[in-house]
């Protein structure tokens, strides 16, 4: 197949590297000089031009081309180029943005912009932090089909009215569907017969309502107190990761040296304590009890201030370091001197492209359990093996670890039962166990 | 001498089309005085042909008013201040009682526009005066509620454009919102949700007395207290106010008083099918809450004092008077079911306490409001908190909105100047009386100062709910005119207008 990448930045180097033996890459650059040296380095094609120029795209061979894959530094120019590909070409297209508002304007919009994929580097970033933090969320929620279908993960604790119950007794809501469970480091998938005991995590999937009576319905107790959590730096990905310790029921502590950006924060982020300081205060760090914290996220700009940061919170006693490093080169040297993460988010943007190209386009929506399993969204092709069957009948083809939580149909949600039949053009949404994820891919 | 930089001749046309607008009102009592034998006819005639005559004649001024966003504080203060004057002329007209002097007649009648309340008349029955008289009284407050200029840019399209900036200095609260794209659908919706609560009220008041649980209650009194019930009003027909009806009007009526307390607003979205648009406002909870838990305050205190609540005893009637005084004073309605001035000095106290509340923003009700208390109360609280970590950075929200600082800062002086205005008002009445030699009680004076300044009404002793503010010398009726005036309209507005930075560059 071929595919066009637009930008030859870190991202775009790695992408096409990573391409480079299993596909007709062609990489397209505005920098002369990069161009001559990407020439050499890899066995790809590469064009200088301006990828927002159809003719360019042309030159790269938009005719033909299966992917392209917009990567340059202006978020803007990458949706254009995704809009120029796509009237233009049959093709598959993805855009990098490091906006989260332009993420979100496209995901409530289906097929906007033209773009097929959109990564946000920022939102990715935060989100791999968090997921690296390794701390226990109360409950973690991801929303997909526009917001249509809600999943949502909670802790059952033993005063909860459903521990001691079977699925089928504890599934008292029209639109929600139990997944799985995951009982210490187990994972069992949800038949009606299923007993829940206190301790267990389950995995629901179902419209935002009937996910929130769950919710509330099994009164999660979570100790907010418990976990303390310091961003350094609000910096787009600073912000972006308190909101995301905020989305999963933390009250993390932000600070930020700038006052409007302080106040702009504090405005945007009701659950975090935003402070105006300079994080090497020493003084005013030890006053606050960063010491006790259990991570600090260092997310200024900057890597020689993230790595000032984290060794001082690294000397105050934390128990964990992670720091945002743009230069892939002092990652590893970050982590000898005693850093835990470094995360460098180009490095992250790369590697969720070059995996969403693997995948055979699904696109991974949830993780779950750090991997254990994946809830993804699917449309239903008309060879897929659910195509025109009930589910009841069609799951007997499915391998185990598969668990249909949601069916959206043109906008509107099914709840799947037994006797659900699936059509072509149907989202549906499921709960995959990751040892099957190639195989479940291959016959939806 | 230096150019106005006002453009008054605009500002004056633009009050004289409001006037000649309102002088249709006079519509309402002359059908009165008519269905009444014709008694007091000519009086409202006459009125109305004055009023519009008038109004027409300034409106000649400029052919074609374009005032501006400084003209707004103008026109308002004076449309206000116009109403009052015009309002007042039957009253001087009519010829009877004290309210005949013009003093007292203006005294009447801003108290009607302002919905504050207070009354300079020493015999209120329909009796004395006129049927077509008493009802003019209520209607003002009725017009006065939602607001003359709230009304007039629902009817004039000549105000599209210029019509927020009206709305937003006569609505009382901080900030106008606009329901609709236009302001005059907005405006327009106001009135409506407002025309309709009031229609059920009177149904519902007249209801009562049809199946027999209000004697009183005829046809005549049903209107009038629909009248002004819904602008948080307080003026009654009756002598004894709604103390002269049975428990059952009572328990209706504490209801509709609440609502009034409400943003309009509010309503409007409920009635738009938006079911958890009132629980979901802070405000509404907060106004909720606070009137709940005076009112059990209150019934407690009545408890304990033992003090003679009324006629009846027990715990029904002390429930209903605890609720009744808190819900018309702390909205600046201004209804007595009792004559609470007889209450022990404890439950005295209370109800001196609700006074300053206010009702909510967008309501028809005076005072600092509960908004202003909840952001003051909001913003301490961060004070607080940010003695104990200097550098955490925290705005306030209200309904997950953040506030502006700037907003808070407009918060807190208003309340100042509010608090301010209501000291001086003791100060310059305690004077004036003392100038007289007028025998009246601190707790009288107290209460005087802010039952004008909140436009409640009645306050303690000499201004109780069953007594007046006639014997008052004609200076501090001037002075309470004005504190009525500025009350309605939240100060600055008003007071704008005595500043000279307003008139020069």
């Amino acid at each position: 197949m071929r595919v066009i990448v637009v930008g030859a930045g870190e991202v775009g180097r790695s992408i096409a590297a990573n391409l480079e033996s299993s596909h007709d890459v062609v990489v397209v650059d505005r920098d002369g000089e990069t161009v001559e040296e990407l020439t050499y380095a890899l066995d790809v094609l590469a064009i200088q031009g301006d990828g927002t120029k159809l003719e360019t795209l042309r030159q790269a061979g938009l005719d033909d081309a299966g992917l392209v894959i917009a990567c340059t530094d202006d978020d803007e120019s990458n949706v254009v180029i995704c809009g120029a590909a796509k009237a233009n070409g049959d093709t598959f297209t993805i855009a990098r943005v490091r906006r989260r508002t332009l993420l979100e304007t496209w995901t409530g919009s289906e097929g906007a912009f033209g773009v097929d994929f959109m990564v946000c580097t920022d939102l990715l970033t935060a989100q791999t932090i968090f997921r690296i933090s390794g701390l226990p969320a109360a409950h973690d929620v991801k929303m997909f089909a526009g917001g249509l279908v809600r999943m949502a993960e909670f802790e059952i604790g033993p005063n909860s009215p459903v521990a001691g119950q079977t699925v089928q007794e504890a599934d008292q809501y029209d639109s929600l569907t139990f997944a799985a469970l995951f009982r210490e480091d187990r994972m069992i998938v949800a038949t009606g017969d299923t007993h829940i005991r206190s301790g267990d995590r389950v995995v629901v999937i179902g419209s935002p309502d009937s996910v929130t009576g769950f919710a509330d319905d099994i009164v999660c107790t979570h100790d907010t107190d418990a976990d303390e959590v310091v961003i350094v730096g609000a910096s787009e990905i600073g912000f972006q990761t308190a909101r995301e310790f905020e989305e999963h029921g933390f009250n993390p502590r932000l600070i930020e040296q700038d006052h409007d950006r302080a106040r702009e924060c504090a405005e945007a982020l009701p659950n975090t304590m935003v402070m105006e300081n300079d994080a090497t205060d020493a003084e005013f760090l030890a006053r606050e009890h960063v010491d006790e914290a259990d991570i600090v996220v260092a997310a200024l700009d900057g890597d020689e201030k993230n790595l000032l940061v984290s060794l001082l919170a690294r000397r105050l006693g934390v128990d964990r370091t992670v720091a945002v490093i743009e230069n892939l080169e002092y990652a590893e040297l970050f982590e000898t001197v005693g850093i835990d993460v470094a995360i460098n988010p180009r490095e992250v943007t790369a590697e969720e492209i070059i995996r969403f190209t693997r995948n055979d386009h699904t696109e991974k929506i949830a993780m779950v359990e750090h991997d254990r399993a994946e809830v993804i969204e699917i449309e239903v092709g008309p060879e897929s093996v659910l195509a025109g069957r009930e589910i009841a009948t069609a799951t007997n083809d499915l391998p185990d670890g598969v668990v249909i939580g949601a069916i959206s149909r043109g906008g509107r949600l099914v709840t799947p039962r037994g006797t659900t039949v699936v059509r072509p053009g149907d989202h549906v949404i499921v709960f995959v166990d990751s040892a099957v994820l190639d195989e479940v891919s291959r016959v939806i | 001498m230096r150019r106005l930089h006002v453009d008054l001749r605009s500002g004056l046309a633009l009050v004289g089309t409001l006037l000649a607008l309102l002088s249709i009102a006079f519509v309402v009592p002359i059908v009165t005085a008519l269905l009444y034998g014709g008694e007091d006819l000519w009086v409202f005639v006459v009125s109305m042909v004055g009023t519009a005559g008038f109004g027409l004649l300034l409106r000649r001024l400029d052919p074609n008013p374009t005032p501006g966003a400084r003209e707004a504080f103008f026109v308002v203060a004076f449309t206000w201040l116009f109403a009052a004057i015009f309002g007042a002329l039957p009253y001087v007209l009519a010829g009877t009682g004290a309210i005949a002097h013009p003093v007292n007649a203006l005294f009447e009648s801003m108290s009607g526009f302002t919905t504050t309340g207070a009354t300079v008349m020493e015999t209120i029955s329909v009796e004395e005066h006129s049927h077509a008289i008493m009802l003019w009284r209520q209607l003002t407050q009725w017009l006065g509620g939602m607001g003359i200029i709230v009304l007039a840019v629902a009817i004039l399209s000549q105000l599209a454009v210029g019509g927020a900036q009206l709305m937003e200095a006569e609505t009382p609260g901080p900030g106008v919102s606009k329901l609709t794209p236009h302001i005059a659908e907005t405006a327009r919706v106001l009135w409506l949700a407002y025309i309709g609560f009031t229609l059920v009220y009177i149904a519902l008041l007249y209801g009562l007395h049809l199946t027999g649980y209000a004697p009183e209650m005829d046809a005549y009194n049903a209107i009038a207290h629909g009248f002004t019930t819904l602008p948080t009003g307080g003026f009654s027909p009756e002598a004894d106010s709604m103390a002269a009806f049975s428990p059952a009007v009572q328990w209706l009526v504490i209801p509709f008083m609440f609502i009034a307390g409400v943003n309009f607003v509010l309503w409007w979205h409920m009635l738009a099918g938006d079911r958890t648009a009132l629980l979901d406002d802070t405000e509404f909870r907060f106004y909720l809450g606070a009137v709940t838990a005076m009112t059990l305050v209150l019934a407690a205190v009545l408890a304990v004092t033992a003090s003679d609540v009324g006629p009846e005893t027990g715990l029904e009637s002390s429930l209903r008077h605890a609720a009744f005084q808190v819900v018309s004073l702390t909205n600046s309605t201004g209804y007595a079911s009792v004559d609470f001035d007889g209450w022990s000095g404890p439950a005295k106290a209370l109800l001196l306490f609700v006074m300053f509340l206010g009702g909510s923003t967008g309501s028809t009700g005076g005072g600092i409001k509960m908004l202003r208390w909840l952001v003051i109360l909001k913003s301490l609280r961060r004070e607080v908190f940010t003695s104990i970590h200097p550098e955490a950075v925290r705005p306030v929200r209200m309904n997950g909105q953040v506030l502006d600082e700037d907003a808070i800062r407009g918060i807190y002086a208003f309340t100042l100047l509010y608090v301010a205005i209501f000291l001086v008002g003791i100060l310059l009445l305690a004077v004036d009386t003392a100038r007289i030699g007028y025998d009246i009680g601190t707790i009288d004076l107290v209460s005087a100062s802010i039952a004008t300044l909140g436009n409640i009404g009645p306050g303690f002793g000499v201004v109780g709910p069953m007594a007046g503010y006639g014997d008052f010398p004609e200076s501090s009726k001037l002075l309470m005119i004005l504190y009525m005036w500025i009350g309605r309209l939240e100060l600055f507005p008003v007071l704008v207008l005595l500043t000279r930075a307003y008139w020069r560059s």
